[in-house]
This record gives structure tokens, C-alpha cells and sequence, in this order.
């Protein structure tokens, strides 16, 4: 054996073994992480079961107390006794460890948190009930309970006892699908209506103020702008009463439930998004729903201080700021390489530049934030300002951060990848391509247009896409030069200029941080935080994994040249 | 361009006109699309170069010297009637205000030298004033001391009357009447020293007369909030007294009361300070002794002594030409009076100091006529002028900190503008320690902003550079043993179609944003670890244990066995292994944590050797940024030990050798400068990254190598405090500083790293 212990330890197998270990290690990193998200991030959209148990701990002081509790399980873990015990809760046992799991009880408005850790032992008479309702709410987070009255303007009309509760859940449901209906009207009206009125309120108060900078406003022309405005001023009467029909229509219908502590809760319906029966769903019916709550985070505005809802202006804001930079970093990152590579002349100078440029891609992204802060806010932007909003000073225009400059910002960040990526491009394509084009009579022009830039726009593509890989994924320059965390509007709607390049955005990575960790909530938010950064891996990734094939590819098929 | 040389026209009648009108057309395409070219790409390097010009142009008025000039000179005869108490100059320094012995005032133009009004200080007819103490320019209290023994105490303030026909704003000042102390019972004898000070609506004001009686008072003003809008009081205010001290000195000393109220201190013209509690004896009747000191040397004499900004230091003066400051300093249960830092002028009488209003700079005068600036957090010496052939008796510094005004003897003044922007950095400021005011010693702090106007701004970039350095540290603690291991497998060992597969799966890592790593270290890990502490720690032990047990039962295993596992496939093997021990170590933890550590290791930690444990710590940190540095470090050093000519370990395996033998001396000495551009590519990454280390620590800028502590780096901090900070203020170019030595650390590093790996090519081309 010792023998044996002593060959092994002097084979070097050890070392091996270890080494294989790391790459097994970070083999499982990856993977467990991206596995950790993608589970939790779309475990937020399948709808749990709902369980009903009575929950039994002893005091310190010898009481016991009962409480009911309806809720979806989270997650569990073993603690330490002492811990727990801690915490003024008695444990009898002696046991070193307990386990306990986390409960999300919902009912936000009543019980004051969404979640409670609750002791296995203690839990008694767990069960499934199918009458269980899980309403997902306008505000207040998600409420658990049991339907038991519908009511038209104070007045029951179907009671769960008397009229059975199939009907009173069918009736709840037609309702419920009404209400939605009038919710929708109401948003487009708030959205496209009132905004348009809105709108075109501050063009006229532009230009009133305009009229009176330049000492323009005769008598004349104050009526036209006092008669426009009481248009636009009834119009806006128009629309608000309307409003106020349609919402007073939609908030006459409330169903009680009951919830599990008893009491009886009046819910309107106004406030409900979703309602479900979890326990009685069938798989079918579950994914229905989990399509459901996909779609809605997808195109959805987020409700409840980002915490509920969707993303989908995180997403166009992200989508929006990548774009615009791919417009601006591309044609600037070809041209570079192709002077680098094809004009300038070979030599100390030309290699110092490629250096320089390569570890421009290693200088921190906050740098190019401050950068960006400073030179593009601060010092352009200001100068646009002064030369073409002087009427809207001293609020700024471009003098704040906004779309365009973070866009700018992150053109020069990822630059060096495009340039680095098609210089490779450039390189691999052989002198005697270029060679023969030239002897065939060609320019040195031609040749570029003609020959070699086709021939590299694989590799264009790839720069490309790694830009925008590493752009999408970017957020502490962004943090200083355009992100916020609420934006009132997208960037780009129906008014003129349309694109408004001035105007702050939402972004996916910043989304993250933000509710992750200024939100007052942390724990209701952390199920969206998980679904918003798988969303943005699985978009990275497949970026990233596209440029690879890409690259792969355009190897492949220069290979034959390579000779 | 060559077809253009080679063609010969003339020679060539059948070359047709359009032909020739083509060839030009596309050699002007082709020369202009070059001019454009070339035009753009070298644009676009300078645009990126001028990331470093534009970063040092903020940087660099951090570093310039201050600059002051003469504006005017000019002579006023009215001062020569009498002696200056006070003088007082308005926001923008456009005007002063001198207050005199001889109970008036005198507004003049500053830049003119002009007499704009006269005021009169409100002591009433028949009364002279005999001594003069204000509280502050910001208040503008100030209180007279009369020659019958009553204390007069007024305000000055200045007014924005209606602005005039150039839209100028007109500044003036008015002298109102608060209240008046009635002299002491029994007593006409003319008060000798005063000192007042306001806090919230309190006076206080410590007397002594002539007689030697000293009294220590705490009046209230009934209706402070009539005070900013009623400037033309005509009434005085009814003055209630809350608490009076008396007392008789033997000898007559300069009084002062600190900026809280809280310290009277008693100065004697040699110098002997002694320092009273002030609440205490109100408390016990009687003056309570703090602590005593000596200013000076005991030779020299005291001529001035100025309070700071924040009425916390003591600038004192010394007819033999020395500036100290000194404040109290409090350590449990002991006062003391301390001197902080001295200065240097020349080694003449100091005849007036003057203290600027919102940054803690001062100036002096000295009795050869060098006027100098000061700034104390800095212990920097601003400037320095001599004025020439004049007597220097006074002197004020504008609000803004921007004008100067030095009256001299024989009604001389002379008028000087600073350019002062930044006097609170210099060298020490940002690198050592600087013993800050109300601070028990000298320390490393970065505090950058605070509500109030007097606050000391501590701008120390040691906690945050040591926070940098300490995060990069355990990142690449982390890191690098494990992406070097595994570079080397799979640059060495691997078989080719795993290695296919692996290489772009981590480095996929590489990928993923950082803001996704430190939401999962900040929110998922760092709970995790903190529930998981003993069983992630003892994964040290049993990582290395478990991975060398496998093996070796590998290798002690019969052949059949061992026949199953080819070659360069160990790693797929070891992945349930891995999960293995994973699982083992984290479900022992806790019943190892009620064995060993009482049930609960942090408590132990925090018990046994006192170490704090906080949630988001440095190991959390290592983590996170080291799973985004290992990507980087694989990817290279793998490269590196993949390219390494297979014909030298092959004769190498052919001598003998074991493929470990190979690795470790052929493979790796050939590799180990890509493998240390690698860990330096690594580095700079780390010391950059600002999202993870937001996220998954506590932000706190202290100094402390604990694994379970916090940090701030320079790069979270600037993501934090750029967007705040006041444009062109000296914070604002303290990021920037902060800024372009990130970017100068990483580009020297990635630099080194760039040309290190290109020589390592061209040594492998050689072989």
C-alpha cells in the first residue's frame, strides 16, 4: 500500500487530477450558474401550488401560538437551532439543526409581508385545497384566499354559499374578463389621448415662450394662443370624464374572499390582474398561464416600483441604446482597422497603435463613464445647449445624460473590439486575393470596396456582435451617463423628432441592479431580478455563441485561401 | 495609382476620350476615399487618445498652484481717526465694510477705494468702545465692549437692494441693534476681553473687566425668528438669562468659545491656554478646568489668534513668526488642547490672521510684510507675496474665498484677487494620514460631502486605493490557482474533442455581465455563504483531499477499471466527484459549526479574535470577481500552453519523462510569460470592475484586510459619487484623479502584458 501511495504521489497524477478538478470546477460554475438562473428566473412565471396548514410554534413564554397560513412554498434550508432560538422561538427537540422553509404568503395589505419562515416541525395539517384563489394584483403583491361573494356597487348578487361556488367563480371570472377590458380603454386613453393633449400643451408653451423672448407677442397672437388653449383645455375635460365613467364602471364590481386568518377582505376588481385556481390546474392549464405571465413580462410596463410586471421599456431602452451604437461603432471600427491594416504604413508606429488600441478594451468601463460624463454631458452637451435650446435653459437638453451620449459612451468602449475583430478579418484574407485584383487593373480603392471588405464582413459581423454583446451587457458606464431607474416615457413614440435621442431610457442590466437593490422589497423583487438577468444572459449568450459561429465559419471558408 | 503611371495616353490613339475620362474619375475615387481613410482612422485614434488628454485636463487644476494679484492700491485718510475692530467684506468682495474703534463704520468700494456711507455701531452717545468679539461673518454678531462695562451686542448684514439701471445687483450694509448686557451690579469698570458666540438661539458671551471680574452668560433672544426679516429694529430685544458664572482673574486674557458652545478658552499673552467645559460649570457653578496648555515656547508672545471655519481650531500667532493650529482633542474621558500642525511663513512678527468662510484656509501678515495663505487639511502653503514697503495692520478675505483686502499703515490698502480653487489637495491629503478636526488621531478617511457648510471634506485616497487593491487581491486569490489549472488541463491534457467543447463554454463566463454576477453574489451567495460559512471554508480542506483520495483509489484501482477512463477525460469524470464533495462539505458544515465553533462560527470568530463578520464581505467579492477574472486568465494562459511546439514535450515524454515531468519542465518555463500576461490582463480586470464589488459589498471606505469585511474601490466609488458631484468641484476632480489612475494602472498593465505575449510569439515562431 505504502509502496503503492508513493508511485502514485511521484507519477504526477495528483497534479493531474487536481488540474482536472479546476476545469471541472469551472465547468460546473458556469453551468450551475446559468442552470441556478434560468431555474429561478422561470420558476417566477409557473404558477405554484397554493398550500393551506396550520402553523403551531411555542413562545418563550410557554403560549402557543396557531396561526393559519395559505401560501406558495419558496424554498428551505437547514439552520442552526441556536439561530432560530434566537429569535424567541422554542425548540424541543434538543436537535443541533432544524429545517425550515420559506413561505410566500402574499396578502401584503393584511399580514404586512409577502414571506415567512416557518419551522417544518411546526407546520400541521398541510394541504392542497383546489378552491384556492391566487390573485395577482395591481398593488399589494399577490393575495392567497378563498372567493366567496361577488358584489355589483355595494350590493351582493351571487353568494359562494347560496349560489354554489361554481357559478359565483364562472360569473367572477366573466366579470373580471369586463373589467379588464374597461382597464385597457383606460390606458389607451391615458396613453395616446391625454398624452397627445399633453403634448401639444407644452409645444404651445414653447412657443408662447419663444414669442415672448424675441418680443414677437402682439395682442393678436395672445388670443390665438389663449383660444388654443381652452381647446386644447376642453378636450382634455372631454377625455378626464370619460376617464372618470369608465373608471367609476370598472371599480362598481369587488369579490370577498377569505383570507387565511379569517377575515373577510373586499378586493375590487379593478386591481386584479391575474386570478387563478392553482391547485385545480392542469399542466395544460398552467403553461396557458405561464404563457400568460411570459407575455406580460415581455410587453409590459412594470407596476409596483419595478417590482411586479414587465419590462418590456427596459427592454426597448436596451434595444434602442445597442442599435444606435452599432450605427455609430461600425463604420468608425472598420475604417480604423482598414487604415491600421491596408493604408498605413507597416511599422514601429502602426504596432504601437494596434497595442494602444487592444488595451483600450481592458481600461475599466466606469472609466469611459466618467469619460463620457464629463466630455460628452458636461462640456458638449452643454455647448448644444447654449447653441440650440437656449429657450428651454436652465432646464438642460442634451447638458444631461441621456440616450445619445450613452450610446456615444459605449461606441468608444467596445470600439476596440470592432477594430481588433476585423483587423483579424483583415489579416487572414491573403495578399494574393488583393494581389490579383490589382494586376487585373483594379484600385487600390476598388480593390478594398470590391474584394476585401466583402471577403471580411463575416468578420465585421463578429466585431459587431461581440460589441454588442459586451454593450448589452454594460451598466456602470450607463449608470453615469443616461439610466434610469422609472423612464415616463420610451424613447421613441408618435411625436416629433420621433427618436427622441435626448431623453433618459430604462435598461435590462441597470433594471437588475436597481430592484435588486434599491427597491424597498427586496425579497418580493428577487423573482424578477432572476427572470430579468436570465433574459439578459440568454441574450448575451446567444450573441456570443453566434459570433463564435461566425467566426468558426468564416475560418472554415478562408481555410482553401490560406495556402 | 500604378495604372496611372504605367498608361500612356499620347502613345495610345486608341484608348477612347471616355475611357480616359473613367480612369481619372476612379483614380480621384481612389485618392480621395485614401485622404478619407486615412483621415478618419487616425481621427478616430486621436478621439480615443483624447480619453487621457480630456481625463488630465480635469485633473490637472487640482495640482496648480494658487495665484493672487494686485487689483488696486489706494489710500483712505477717514481710517486714520481710528483703529480697525473689524472688517467685514461683502459676497462677490465688491465692497467692505470696516467697523471702528470710534464707533463707527465705513463702507467703501473695494475696488475704488471710495467711501460709499457711514454707519454708526449702535453703543449710543458718550460711550466708548473698548473691546470687540464677533461670532461669525456668516451671522455677522458681533458684540462691543464699552468703557462703562455693558456689552453691546449687534449684527451686521448685508442687504441686495433692488437691482439698478446696468442690472448690477447693489449690495450694502446695515448695522442693526440686538440687544444690550447691562453691566454687572456695583461695577463701571470698562470691559477689557469679550468673547460671543450664537448657537440655535442662544448667546453666549464670556466678560472680564477691568476690575478683573469675569462673567460667563447664556442669554436668549425671546423671538429669534424675527431676526433675518426686521432689519431695522428700533427696539431692542428683551434678553432672558439662563445662566451666569462670575468669577475674578488676576490677569486680563484673550477669551474664546468654540463654534458648539462647548469650550471657553482663556489665553494669556505668553501663551498659558486654559480650556473650560462650558456645560459643566453652568452645571457646578463654577468655571470647570478641561485642560491646560502652553501655545507657544514660552518666550514668544501671542498676537492673534483666529478661530477656523467651524469654530473647532485655533489658528494661533506668534510674534516670532510662527502658525500653529491647535483643537481639542477628546479621547476617552481626557481633553486636550493640541497642536495639529504648524506653519511656516518667515520668521517675523505675525502682525493679523484672517480665516476665509467656507474652506478651512486662513492668511497672515507679518511684520516684514509677507502676506501668506494657509490651507490647514492640506498643511499647505498656498501663497506667498510680499507687499511692498508697507506696514501691514489688517486684513479679510471675501465670502467666496476670491478677494483679499490688506489695510496697512498710513491708511494703505491694497487690493488682491485669488485664484484659489482647489487649496484643500495636496499630496498628503490624498495619500497619509491627516489628523482632520475632532478626530482623536490621524487617519486614512474618505468622507466627500456632508450637510452642513463648515464640514472638513476628507478626501483620502488610500481606503479606496487599499479597497481596490484588496478586492483585486482575493479576486485573483481565487482565480488564479483555478483557471491557471485549468488552463493547464486543458491545454495539455485534454483530448482535442472535449477541448473543443469546453474552451468556449467557460469562456462563455467571460460574457455574462457583471451587473448579473453581483446581483447573484449580493443577493443569492452572499446569504448562502453567510448560512454555509463553515461548509464553504472547510471545502479548502476537502476539495484537496477528496480530488487526491479519488485519484489515488483511481490509481490503485484493477486495470479493468482504469481502462474505462481514457486519457484527457478526467475532467468529465471529476464533475460528479466535485458535486460530491460540494455536497458533502456544505451538509457537514453545519454539524461541524455545533461541534467546534458553539453553533455559530461568526460568533466564535467575533468572540475568539475579535473579527467582525459582515454579509457582504471580500470573500463574497473574491468570488464574484473571480469567476469574471477566470475567464480571462484561462483564455490566455491556455493559448499560451496550448502553442507551446508539441515536438519539445514529445521529446521530452520520449526521454522518460512522465507527462507531469513534461508539463512541469518543458511545457510551463516555455508558457510562463503568456501565463503571466495572462494573470496581468487578469488584474487589471479586477482592480476595474466596479458592478460586482457595488453589489456584493457594503461600500464602506475603510482600511482593514479582514476576509469578512467590506471595502470600497475606486471604481464603485466613482459610480457612486460622479453623478452628485458638483461639476469643476475639487471632489468632482478627485474622481477624475480617481478615474485616470484606473486607467493608467490598467493600461501600464495590459501594456506589459501585450508586448510580453508578443515577444512569447515570436519565440515560438522560432522554434
Amino acid at each position: 500500500m505504502m509502496s503503492k501511495f508513493l508511485k502514485w504521489s511521484s507519477s504526477g497524477l495528483p497534479w493531474v487530477w487536481v488540474s482536472a478538478a479546476s476545469v471541472a470546477a469551472s465547468l460546473l460554475m458556469v453551468v450551475g450558474l446559468i442552470a441556478l438562473l434560468a431555474v429561478r428566473g422561470i420558476s417566477h412565471f409557473w404558477p405554484a401550488d397554493v398550500l393551506q396548514a396550520t402553523y403551531s410554534a411555542v413562545s418563550e413564554t410557554n403560549e402557543i401560538l396557531r396561526t393559519e397560513v395559505i401560501g406558495e412554498f419558496v424554498n428551505s434550508e437547514t439552520v442552526n437551532a441556536q439561530q432560530v432560538q434566537a429569535t424567541g422561538v422554542v425548540i424541543e427537540s434538543g436537535a443541533d439543526v432544524v429545517q425550515r422553509q420559506l413561505i410566500k404568503v402574499g396578502n401584503r395589505d393584511i399580514t404586512g409581508t409577502d414571506f415567512v419562515w416557518l419551522i417544518n416541525d411546526f407546520l400541521q395539517d398541510v394541504e392542497y385545497p383546489p378552491d384556492v384563489v391566487t390573485l395577482e394584483r395591481t398593488e399589494w403583491g399577490n393575495f392567497y384566499g378563498f372567493l366567496t361573494a361577488l358584489s355589483d356597487s355595494n350590493e351582493t348578487i351571487l353568494d359562494g354559499t347560496e349560489d354554489g361556488f361554481e357559478q359565483l367563480w364562472v360569473e367572477f371570472n366573466n366579470r373580471l374578463t369586463q373589467v379588464q377590458i374597461i382597464r385597457d380603454q383606460i390606458q389607451e386613453i391615458e396613453n395616446r389621448q391625454l398624452a397627445d393633449i399633453n403634448y401639444r400643451m407644452q409645444r404651445l408653451q414653447v412657443e408662447e415662450r419663444r414669442a415672448v423672448a424675441q418680443n414677437s407677442l402682439d395682442d393678436a397672437q395672445k388670443d390665438q394662443f389663449t383660444t388654443m388653449r381652452q381647446v386644447l383645455n376642453s378636450e382634455y375635460e372631454i377625455q378626464r370624464l370619460q376617464l372618470l365613467s369608465l373608471e367609476q364602471q370598472a371599480s362598481q364590481d369587488s369579490a370577498a374572499f377569505i383570507a387565511a386568518n379569517g377575515d373577510v377582505i373586499d378586493i375590487p376588481l379593478f386591481t386584479i390582474v391575474r386570478a387563478f385556481q392553482p391547485n385545480q390546474l392542469s399542466a395544460a392549464g398552467k403553461f396557458q398561464i405561464f404563457l400568460a405571465k411570459v407575455g406580460e413580462f415581455l410587453t409590459e410596463e412594470p407596476r409596483e416600483a419595478n417590482t411586479e410586471g414587465g419590462v418590456y421599456p427596459a427592454i426597448f431602452g436596451t434595444v434602442m441604446m445597442v442599435l444606435l451604437m452599432s450605427v455609430i461603432v461600425t463604420p468608425l471600427g472598420v475604417i480604423a482597422a482598414v487604415y491600421l491594416r491596408e493604408y498605413a504604413r507597416q511599422g514601429l508606429f502602426t504596432q504601437m497603435v494596434r497595442v494602444a488600441v487592444n488595451n483600450l478594451a481592458g481600461v475599466p468601463s466606469i472609466v469611459y463613464g466618467v469619460f463620457g460624463l464629463g466630455f460628452f454631458i458636461y462640456f458638449i452637451g452643454a455647448e448644444i445647449d447654449q447653441g440650440f435650446y437656449s429657450d428651454n435653459l436652465p432646464s438642460p437638453t442634451f447638458g444631461t445624460p441621456g440616450l445619445l451620449w450613452a450610446s456615444l459612451t459605449l461606441a468608444l468602449l467596445t470600439v476596440p473590439v470592432v477594430i481588433v475583430a476585423t483587423e483579424e478579418g483583415l489579416a487572414r484574407i491573403p495578399s494574393s486575393v488583393r494581389e490579383g485584383s490589382l494586376a487585373l487593373g483594379a484600385t487600390k480603392f476598388e480593390t478594398l470596396w470590391r474584394v476585401v471588405l466583402p471577403m471580411a464582413s463575416p468578420a465585421m459581423m463578429t466585431g459587431l456582435i461581440l460589441a454588442v454583446a459586451r454593450a448589452a451587457g454594460e451598466v456602470a458606464p450607463l449608470m453615469l451617463v443616461g439610466v434610469v431607474k422609472l423612464a415616463p416615457s420610451l424613447p421613441v413614440d408618435g411625436y416629433y423628432p420621433y427618436l427622441h435621442l435626448d431623453q433618459k431610457f430604462m435598461h435590462l442590466g441597470f433594471h437588475i441592479y436597481d430592484v435588486g437593490f434599491q427597491s424597498p422589497n427586496i425579497e418580493a423583487a428577487t423573482p424578477l431580478v432572476f427572470a430579468t438577468a436570465f433574459l439578459l444572459v440568454a441574450v448575451i449568450a446567444t450573441l456570443n455563441f453566434g459570433a463564435v459561429a461566425l467566426r468558426n465559419h468564416l475560418r472554415e471558408k478562408y481555410k482553401s485561401l490560406d495556402v | 495609382m500604378a495604372i496611372l503611371k504605367t498608361k500612356n495616353d499620347k502613345s495610345n490613339p486608341r484608348l477612347n476620350e471616355a475611357l480616359i475620362a473613367t480612369r481619372h474619375r476612379r483614380h480621384y475615387y481612389d485618392m480621395f476615399a485614401s485622404k478619407l481613410i486615412a483621415f478618419s482612422g487616425i481621427g478616430l485614434i486621436v478621439t480615443i487618445s483624447l480619453i487621457f488628454v480630456y481625463l488630465l485636463k480635469e485633473v490637472l487644476p487640482l495640482f496648480k498652484a494658487a495665484e493672487i494679484e494686485r487689483v488696486a492700491e489706494y489710500q483712505i485718510l477717514e481710517l486714520e481717526d481710528s483703529a480697525a475692530l473689524h472688517w467685514a467684506m461683502d459676497e462677490p468682495g465688491l465692497s467692505a465694510l470696516r467697523l471702528n474703534q470710534s464707533g463707527s463704520a465705513l463702507f467703501i468700494d473695494t475696488q475704488s477705494g471710495e467711501i460709499l456711507d457711514t454707519l454708526s455701531l449702535p453703543i449710543g452717545a458718550e460711550r466708548d468702545v473698548t473691546t470687540f468679539a464677533f461670532d461669525s461673518d456668516e451671522s455677522g454678531v458681533f458684540a462691543l465692549g464699552l468703557d462703562d462695562g455693558s456689552v453691546v451686542v449687534a449684527q451686521y448684514l448685508w442687504q441686495s437692494d433692488a437691482t439698478d439701471q446696468n442690472n448690477q445687483r447693489q449690495i450694502s450694509p446695515t448695522i442693526n441693534f440686538l440687544f444690550e448686557v447691562p453691566k454687572p451690579a456695583n461695577s463701571t469698570s470698562a470691559v477689557t476681553e469679550l468673547a460671543i458666540r450664537l448657537i440655535d438661539t442662544n448667546y453666549l458671551l464670556a466678560i472680564t473687566n477691568n476690575d478683573g471680574q469675569f462673567h460667563l452668560l447664556e442669554l436668549k433672544a425671546p423671538d429669534q425668528a424675527q431676526f433675518p426679516d426686521e432689519f431695522f429694529q428700533a427696539e431692542p430685544m428683551g434678553v432672558e438669562e439662563i445662566a451666569e458664572i462670575s468669577r475674578v482673574f488676576s490677569s486680563v486674557d484673550k477669551l474664546f468659545i468654540d463654534g458648539d458652545g462647548r469650550f471657553l478658552f482663556r489665553v494669556s499673552q505668553t501663551g498659558e491656554a486654559v480650556v473650560y467645559d462650558v456645560k459643566r460649570s453652568f452645571l457646578e457653578q463654577s468655571l470647570a478646568v478641561a485642560a491646560a496648555v502652553e501655545l507657544g515656547n514660552g518666550s514668544e508672545t501671542i498676537t492673534d489668534i483666529q478661530f477656523l471655519l467651524g469654530e473647532l481650531s485655533l489658528i494661533v500667532a506668534t510674534d516670532s513668526g510662527s502658525l500653529a493650529q491647535w483643537f481639542v482633542v477628546r479621547s476617552e474621558e481626557e481633553i486636550e488642547l493640541v497642536q495639529i500642525r504648524d506653519f511656516e511663513l518667515r520668521n517675523s512678527s505675525i502682525r493679523q490672521l484672517a480665516t476665509e468662510q467656507r474652506r478651512k484656509n486662513f492668511a497672515a501678515v507679518d511684520a516684514a510684510g509677507n502676506l501668506a495663505m494657509f490651507n490647514t487639511t492640506a498643511n499647505r502653503l498656498l501663497f506667498r507675496v510680499e507687499l511692498i514697503d508697507s506696514q501691514p495692520v489688517d486684513l479679510v478675505i471675501s465670502p467666496r474665498g476670491t478677494r483679499l483686502l490688506v489695510e496697512s499703515a498710513n491708511n494703505h490698502l491694497s487690493y488682491w484677487r485669488i485664484d484659489n480653487p482647489h487649496p484643500e489637495i495636496s499630496f498628503s491629503t490624498l495619500w497619509s494620514r491627516v489628523w482632520y478636526e475632532s478626530y482623536p488621531e490621524p487617519e486614512y478617511v474618505w468622507q466627500s460631502s456632508s450637510a452642513s457648510n463648515d464640514f472638513e471634506p476628507k478626501f483620502s485616497l488610500a481606503p479606496l486605493t487599499f479597497g481596490t487593491l484588496k478586492a483585486a487581491f482575493y479576486a485573483m486569490l481565487f482565480a488564479s490557482p483555478l483557471a491557471i489549472c485549468a488552463a493547464i488541463y486543458t491545454g495539455y491534457f485534454m483530448t482535442p474533442v472535449l477541448r473543443r467543447s469546453v474552451k468556449p463554454m467557460i469562456e462563455l463566463m467571460e460574457a455574462l455581465p457583471t451587473v448579473v454576477l453581483g446581483f447573484l453574489a449580493g443577493l443569492w451567495l452572499a446569504p448562502f455563504v453567510e448560512a454555509n460559512l463553515l461548509g464553504i471554508l472547510s471545502l479548502l480542506v476537502f476539495m484537496p483531499l477528496g480530488i487526491g483520495l479519488s485519484s489515488f483509489l483511481w490509481f490503485i484501482a484493477p486495470k479493468k477499471i482504469r481502462l474505462l477512463l481514457s486519457d484527457g477525460w478526467e475532467a468529465i469524470f471529476l464533475v460528479p466527484v466535485v458535486v460530491a464533495i460540494l455536497f458533502v462539505s456544505l451538509s457537514l458544515g453545519p454539524f461541524l459549526e455545533a461541534i467546534l465553533f458553539d453553533g455559530n462560527i461568526q460568533r466564535w470568530l467575533s468572540e475568539q479574535y475579535g473579527i467582525s463578520y459582515n454579509e457582504r464581505n471580500a470573500m463574497i467579492v473574491g468570488f464574484a470577481m473571480g469567476f469574471a477574472v477566470i475567464p480571462t486568465i484561462y483564455s490566455i494562459a491556455e493559448d499560451a500552453i496550448f502553442s507551446v511546439p508539441k515536438h519539445l514535450s514529445d521529446g521530452s515524454l520520449a526521454l522518460g519523462a512522465t507527462a507531469w515531468q513534461s508539463l512541469f519542465y518543458v511545457v510551463l518555463p516555455m508558457a510562463s510569460p503568456g501565463i503571466f500576461s495572462a494573470l496581468m490582463i487578469g488584474l487589471g480586470r479586477a482592480v476595474g470592475e466596479t458592478m460586482i464589488v457595488l453589489m456584493a459589498t457594503g461600500n464602506t471606505p475603510i482600511i482593514d484586510m479582514n476576509l469578512f469585511e467590506g471595502m470600497r474601490t475606486l471604481a464603485a466609488n466613482m459610480a457612486v459619487e460622479v453623478p452628485e458631484s458638483e461639476v469643476n468641484s475639487t471632489h468632482y476632480r478627485i474622481l477624475f484623479l480617481a478615474a485616470l489612475c484606473l486607467f493608467l494602472f490598467t493600461f501600464v498593465v495590459n501594456t506589459i502584458a501585450e508586448v510580453v505575449r508578443q515577444r512569447l510569439r515570436l519565440k515560438y515562431r522560432n522554434l
